[in-house]
């Protein structure tokens, strides 16, 4: 993934973005659900495991990105007018979950749910962000744009 | 999702008869990176009116030598 000739930088990127999301979001569901057992979910300290995967998603993203930029020194950096359309048109895209995340957790706070759920939900959206932004974006360098 | 351009293009030809120009050099010429000079050639970029007359003016052509549009000229007013 990280040195691979041709790819465009910006679309490695767009992998590790993708990849670290899902992974940490997996990571954090797993860590979750084992801490909780027979307790009920909304009864778990999910605080610190919440923001210790959060944490690590992006030191891990940023290391990623250090060691594709160290082993395609050329490409590192490189923006052009494409780049930044696809850059675009992911964000936009991924944008509809941070939205959807945002209603649900209103409508969560007003039906006064536990914080637990209101967290949770959040989290999700910006992870769905996350993935369905980078997947659009490699499938704009892939399939045209 | 994605729809790929419907203009066509003959940067490829006319990368052949500049002195065999590679994409590298045509990508420096008009500031953007190779991959997107490739997805040009390929079709799988529609570059904006300003990058296709760098183009354009880097071979010392018309836009129309460049770029072509599929459909038929009579239609349009």
């Amino acid at each position: 993934m990280f040195y691979i000739p041709g790819m465009p930088f910006e679309e490695k990127l767009a992998w590790i973005m993708a990849a670290v999301s899902a992974v940490a979001y997996a990571v954090y569901l797993t860590l979750l659900l084992g801490q909780a057992g027979p307790t009920p979910l909304a009864e778990v300290a999910y605080v610190p495991i919440m923001l210790w995967s959060i944490g690590a998603a992006v030191v891990v993203a940023i290391v990623l990105r250090i060691v594709a930029a160290a082993l395609a020194p050329e490409d590192a950096g490189q923006k052009d007018q494409r780049d930044r359309e696809i850059n675009r048109f992911g964000d936009h895209t991924g944008q509809s979950f941070v939205v959807i995340g945002g209603i649900a957790a209103c409508v969560l706070a007003m039906a006064e749910a536990d914080q637990f759920w209101i967290a949770n939900v959040l989290y999700l959206a910006f992870v769905l962000s996350a993935v369905l932004g980078s997947l659009t974006k490699i499938a704009a360098y892939r399939k045209g744009f | 999702m994605v729809k790929p351009t419907r203009v066509t293009n003959s940067i490829r030809s006319l990368r052949f008869a500049h002195g065999e120009m590679t994409q590298a050099e045509l990508a420096t010429r008009i500031g953007v990176t190779r991959q997107t000079v490739i997805a040009i050639e390929q079709g799988r970029y529609s570059p904006s009116l300003e990058m296709a007359f760098q183009i354009a003016r880097v071979f010392g052509v018309p836009l129309d030598d460049v770029f072509q549009y599929p459909g038929n000229a009579e239609e349009t007013p």
